[in-house]
């Protein structure tokens, strides 16, 4: 227990703490439903860690776009924007980008997969800039408009599945897929891991330096901070920070669904995205917003994705139990905090640490 | 059901509109108290999960207190985050879907086996009303529909009494507008959260026993298919009072039925933009300047 409270005081040791006991509170989940728990964890590791295809193809294939949209959500929430849209913009992302590659089947792979990622990028900006305009311009709370432009994408998709993208029969709601050209190519022959794997990677290593090194980042960070204190201090044009830090969330998230149609799917559906935008604001607030973490986060969550399907083909334990542990893990990450801070408050209230 | 397409689409549409109306009211007074619940997701899929539970061992009645148990326990948990603990509303409330839907899945499979069997409850049936139900055209829609549905019929006059009437009302609005100088009359904003809260898990997890209850007949993983933001979106388009959170709920439940009426009577037309039209309704509404002023001025504020 010492152990616990002492990880606890550092920033990395509350996530840490906080998974901790999210993972035995669903062991103890686990025992009372009556599943063996020693076949549970096998089934978890096999499916996650346990061959070089869980490993790459399982967990790191699908910590790819939790990576890419949890960069999104720490960016915006850093600068103190409660976007909570990434859903909608990476579905933004994905449709424009599989229109763009449809269209440029016959041109070289070079020209055509960067076109896409940049007009996926382009459209979850955009996306994301309705909220935005909204928000500088009538005072609008982003967490409603970005619900709203959730469910307006969503409809969206469906549209265009079934109208004017919908595949040469016209018997299925999806696109054509991609052509092979047009496709992000495997990084590592026998898997299906792709460049959008160390794209994220390269990503997170420059929204890190981003934030923490340039006057940009800076600029972020006073603003999440308190905006009020901001503009007092005069020299941060805080409509502009937020304005900025929207459009570039939303740029990323796009990127996400943009990826994930060209490394992945290959095509565009309704059901592209499992909620990776919703799951993508645990991964955020799990790495504390930093982006380096967020790697880390996003590689343990598709972990847990890839060992869940593992534990529920080998041991029968229904796959939506992931999302239980997610959510206890981010119950987990405010609990923590919270006692953090109650304790820096009763402890040592004038060098009390401060709050991410 | 008698009277051609069109009062098919509106019994549609009225029946479409009451789980959304029960939830979106629920978070209506949620929202009137500062606090948004983007849990509430959760708390509907909670009362769906407890209607079935319940409704198998007891009939409906008791299927409908399960839900609305469910939907309390949901909420409770909620609240002792957000209101005891005070961490962030937007965060814990996504954390309390993912929970809702990820539990009430795992329950459903732990105890009722892998194939999820054909279960299927007691349902509740329409009870037309004599005379009324026979008016053309809108009688069906508004006056062949279960209790449930006319439960609200005096549900939301009442709420639009207590918010604007009662001592009570005023405290929760106050506490919504401005939780310090509630405190200095002398009221526990925490008390009139909490208190608001497990009112609203109540009042969702009744709009998921609706779902199974009264028009289903069964539970499906996830049935709940975004309802908890959709009630969001409603309590902002009827501008956080009761009568327009009815209207904005009929309006969206009316939407959805146009999809099935556009399916049945093989329409060309396609029906994701009237589906998507309350939503760009809603985003218009919002920037508005009357919408904004209709919003509690500490909405989601308390966490410091």
């Amino acid at each position: 227990m010492t152990f616990l409270v002492r990880l606890a005081r550092s920033q990395a040791g509350a996530s840490v703490a906080a998974t901790l006991l999210a993972l035995a509170a669903v062991t103890l989940v686990v025992i009372a439903g009556g599943y063996d728990i020693g076949h549970a964890a096998t089934a978890l590791w096999n499916g996650s860690v346990g061959s070089p295809y869980s490993f790459f193809t399982g967990t790191l294939l699908r910590a790819t776009p939790l990576i890419i949209v949890g960069l999104a959500v720490a960016v915006a929430f850093q600068a103190g924007v409660l976007n909570i849209g990434a859903e909608g913009q990476l579905l933004a992302g994905a449709a424009t980008a599989v229109a763009a590659g449809l269209s440029m089947a016959a041109w070289p792979g070079w020209i055509s997969v960067p076109v896409e990622l940049v007009a996926g990028m382009a459209a979850g900006a955009a996306w994301a800039g309705i909220a935005a305009v909204l928000k500088r311009r009538f005072g609008v709370l982003e967490v409603i408009s970005t619900l709203m432009l959730n469910f307006i994408a969503l409809f969206g998709v469906s549209y265009l599945v079934r109208g004017p993208l919908q595949e040469p029969t016209h018997i299925y709601p999806q696109t054509a897929s991609l052509a092979a050209s047009a496709r992000l190519p495997v990084i590592i022959p026998g898997q299906r891991l792709h460049l959008g794997f160390v794209t994220a990677v390269v990503l997170a290593i420059v929204a890190w330096w981003f934030i923490r090194s340039t006057a940009g980042g800076f600029r972020i960070r006073v603003v999440g901070a308190g905006a009020a204190a901001a503009a007092s201090a005069g020299r941060v044009n805080v409509d502009r920070v937020v304005f900025g830090a929207f459009l570039a969330s939303g740029a990323l998230a796009g990127l996400g669904g943009a990826v994930q149609v060209t490394g992945v799917t290959y095509a565009l559906f309704e059901g592209i995205s499992p909620g990776y935008g919703y799951t993508a604001i645990a991964v955020a607030l799990l790495a504390r917003l930093n982006p380096l973490a967020v790697i880390v986060a996003g590689i343990f969550f598709g972990g847990l994705e890839a060992g869940g399907a593992g534990m529920q083909r080998d041991a029968g334990v229904p796959s939506g139990f992931v999302s239980v542990i997610e959510a206890l893990v981010v119950l987990g990450v405010l609990a923590v905090d919270r006692a953090r801070i109650l304790a820096g408050e009763r402890g040592q209230p004038t060098t009390g640490e401060q709050a991410a | 059901m008698s009277g051609g397409p069109f009062t098919a689409f509106l019994e549609a549409g009225v029946r479409t509109a009451t789980p959304l109306a029960y939830a979106a009211l629920g978070e209506l007074v949620v929202e009137r108290a500062g606090v948004i619940n983007i849990g509430l997701e959760g708390a509907i899929i909670g009362g769906a999960f407890g209607a079935l539970v319940f409704a198998g061992a007891g009939g409906v009645s008791l299927g409908f207190a399960g839900a609305a148990l469910a939907g309390i326990l949901v909420a409770a948990l909620f609240a002792l985050f957000v209101v005891t603990l005070r961490t962030d509303q937007i965060i814990t409330g996504t954390a309390m879907s993912m929970l809702g839907l990820g539990l009430t899945g795992t329950l459903y499979r732990t105890m009722y086996g892998s194939a999820g069997a054909s279960l299927h409850t007691p349902t509740i049936a329409p009870a037309p009303v004599p005379g009324l139900s026979a008016i053309p055209v809108i009688g069906p829609a508004l006056f062949d529909q279960p209790v449930v549905t006319y439960a609200l019929y005096a549900l939301v006059p009442a709420l639009a009494w207590w918010f604007y009437r009662s001592v009570a009302g005023l405290a929760l609005r106050a506490v919504g507008e401005h939780p310090e100088a509630a405190r200095g009359a002398g009221i526990s904003p925490d008390r009139v959260q909490w208190a608001a809260l497990l009112f609203g898990g109540a009042m969702g997890g009744i709009g998921g026993g609706t779902l199974v209850l009264a028009q289903v007949g069964t539970f499906a993983e996830g049935m709940s298919a975004g309802r908890g933001f959709i009630a969001i979106a409603i309590v902002v388009l009827g501008r956080w009072t009761p009568f327009g959170v009815a209207g904005a709920a009929l309006l969206f439940g009316a939407a959805s039925a146009l999809q099935t009426l556009a399916q049945t009577t093989g329409w060309a037309i396609s029906y994701q933009l009237p589906l998507a039209f309350p939503y760009v309704l809603t985003l218009v509404l919002l920037a508005s300047a009357r919408a904004r002023t209709a919003a509690p001025a500490a909405l989601g504020q308390r966490s410091a």
